[in-house]
């Protein structure tokens, strides 16, 4: 199994107080991979250490097969472009329109012609059912089609990784489902590997095809869903047994 | 009501430990600690009630055995009283939680170092902000569409009422402050020398950018905290774009371009508000006041004025920028990062003002 992600003794702080202490993790390639975890447990710093938004203390994250803390502006830039990141609250520009939005990345790394990049544009925020929202402003949006229009921007240049950081939070179910379904679409017809931190059990059990489970800002599990439900990790069986219903 | 007895080492409570109780069971412990030299039993068997205050109290208790080396063993507790006391026990936690107190010394070492770093960030900014600023002149790619005429209009376009009155009002109040001098002397006409002067020289560009400050200079704090607050910032990192390339150049660009402008609009209206003193009060006619006011002005007046508010506009980007980009928190962080960006731009404004005076004039 290929892997997109290599993970070796990553060590994250902020400031002296150590986030991660040496995770040492893979990420297949073509899986939706879900990283668990209580709250403090390091599960947003490591999404930050790997898409580089914060220098790990000590270690090395490798994506697509480049260690990113070690690139040039130029080859750091090339491996964003095959990234695409969904932030918890969307992150979208507040100032520019939905389609605007969606089309920044497409203007800063393709020389496509606008004509286009519009049609890009519209057959992104289509596939999340928003195409009566181009000319919208973040603000006039509710904060599920934030999230919605953000999965449409981070998927802009139909990156080969997705990360998500609780992508259902907040969202009602029926939402929540056209997400996941929308998630697994993508993972299927794009063949996009996915990472997401997510609490939600019941979009775990939809679309999880790999668990990682972080305690205390250690790795305390990897494996799959079944393998989580019996693994006998008292943190990690308890997690599983406490959410069903 | 709580009663408390002691047998020994056995101390036996009956009623309720709660908020109202709580302190007559702190004052028996307080004692009994002072004597005691072995382990000490809680029963609690006769305890009707106990809510987080006779939790901490246990806690407390424990702790205290602890620092004598000594145990606490609570008996007889119910079902309910379990309960609560796991609920609202602090435990081991309460005793990690203990932060240790920096001394004197340790502080002033932590807000040294805390201002070397702030200053290495400002200057990497600020060094980054010229070198792309430089960049975006000649290579538009990775640009905002339409930002810097977008930017051009919040910086400078919406700002002319404002700046228009206060500039009139300026050259009125110092008019009407030096008339009054100079009409005992019969010198009415140097009232347009001395308007003419201090506004090109100094109060112009002076009051353009302190209303700058206070009005895009926080615009500019708050508009960049609230976009590290929401992420957005990251949100461009994560897609490859420079963020100081397309947020912070286009301010740079249009405040460069407006702020001049705005400064000599400044100027002229301050110099009309000195005029209508002139003419209402000190009877100078139209041509007069103009021709004193030409004759006063020399090119270098004029020059260094523009200068000044350049390099002004600078400081309002930078540390509206500055200020935003090192927020903490949420909505309180961008508050506060608004505030500090308008006291220390304003601050810095009549530093550099001082500083261009003695290289100017002396």
């Amino acid at each position: 199994m290929q892997n997109v992600i290599e993970i070796e003794n990553l060590v994250a702080k902020y400031g002296e107080k150590v986030i991660l202490d040496g995770i040492n993790v893979n990420i297949p390639k073509g899986k939706i991979t879900i990283v668990l975890g209580g709250s403090g447990s390091g599960k947003t710093t490591f999404l930050r250490s790997i898409i580089g938004l914060l220098e790990p203390a000590e270690g090395t994250v490798k994506m697509l097969g480049k260690i990113v803390n070690q690139l040039d502006e130029k080859e750091q830039e090339e491996v964003l472009k095959q990234i695409g990141v969904l932030f918890q609250n969307g992150a979208l520009l507040n100032s520019i329109s939905i389609s605007e939005n969606v089309s920044v990345p497409l203007e800063k790394h393709t020389n496509l012609p606008k004509e286009i990049i519009d049609k890009i544009v519209e057959s992104k925020l289509s596939l999340v059912s928003l195409s009566h929202a181009l000319k919208l402003l973040p603000s006039e949006l509710s904060g599920g089609m934030k999230k919605r229009a953000a999965l449409a921007r981070a998927i802009a240049l139909d990156p080969q990784i997705l990360f998500c950081d609780e992508p259902s939070a907040g969202l009602d179910p029926i939402t929540s489902v056209n997400l996941d379904e929308l998630i697994l679409k993508l993972k299927d017809q794009l063949k996009i590997s996915i990472l997401i931190i997510t609490h939600e059990l019941a979009s775990i059990h939809r679309i999880a095809d790999e668990i990682i489970f972080l305690s205390k800002g250690k790795l305390i599990f990897q494996g799959t869903l079944e393998e989580a439900k019996n693994s006998g990790i008292e943190e990690v069986v308890e997690f599983f047994k406490i959410g069903e219903f | 009501m709580l009663k408390i007895s002691q047998n020994e080492n056995r101390i036996d409570f009956e009623g309720e430990l709660s908020f109202s109780e709580v302190k007559q069971a702190y004052d028996t412990l307080q004692k009994i600690i002072k004597i005691t030299n072995q382990d000490l039993i809680f029963d609690l068997e006769k305890i009707s009630k106990i809510d987080s205050s006779g939790v901490a109290f246990l806690d407390i208790a424990r702790e205290k055995l602890k620092s004598k080396n000594l145990e606490l063993k609570i008996f007889n507790t119910s079902q309910d009283i379990q309960e609560v006391i796991q609920t609202f026990s602090a435990g081991k936690v309460a005793l990690n939680l203990q932060v240790k107190k920096d001394g004197f010394l340790e502080s002033i070492g932590d807000s040294f170092y805390g201002f070397i770093q702030n200053l290495e960030n400002l200057l990497y900014l600020i060094s980054d902000i010229f070198f792309w600023s430089i960049v975006g002149i000649f290579n538009r790619k990775g640009a905002r569409k339409d930002s810097f005429i977008q930017q051009a209009v919040l910086i400078g376009v919406n700002s002319v009422p404002i700046l228009g009155l206060i500039s009139l009002l300026i050259g009125l109040i110092l008019a009407l402050q030096s008339a009054e001098q100079l009409r005992q002397f019969g010198a009415n006409i140097y009232v347009a020398d001395l308007i003419a002067v201090s506004m090109t020289r100094e109060m112009g560009p002076l009051i353009t950018a302190i209303i700058l400050s206070g009005r895009s200079g926080s615009a500019i704090a708050s508009e960049v905290a609230t976009m590290v607050v929401t992420e957005e910032l990251d949100a461009l990192k994560t897609m490859g774009i420079n963020p100081v390339r397309y947020v912070y150049v286009p301010k740079i660009h249009a405040i460069t371009i407006v702020m001049p402008l705005l400064a000599i609009l400044s100027i002229v209206i301050g110099i009309a508000g000195g005029f209508l003193i002139g003419y209402f009060y000190l009877d100078l006619s139209f041509n007069a006041y103009l021709k004193e006011t030409l004759s006063v002005l020399y090119l270098k007046d004029f020059v260094t004025g523009i200068l000044k508010s350049i390099a002004f506009a600078w400081i309002i980007v930078i540390s509206g920028c500055f200020y935003g980009s090192i927020v903490r928190g949420g909505a309180e962080g961008v508050g506060k990062a608004t505030t500090a960006s308008v006291v220390a731009s304003i601050f810095m404004v009549i530093l550099a003002d001082s500083l261009f005076s003695l290289i100017f004039y002396f």
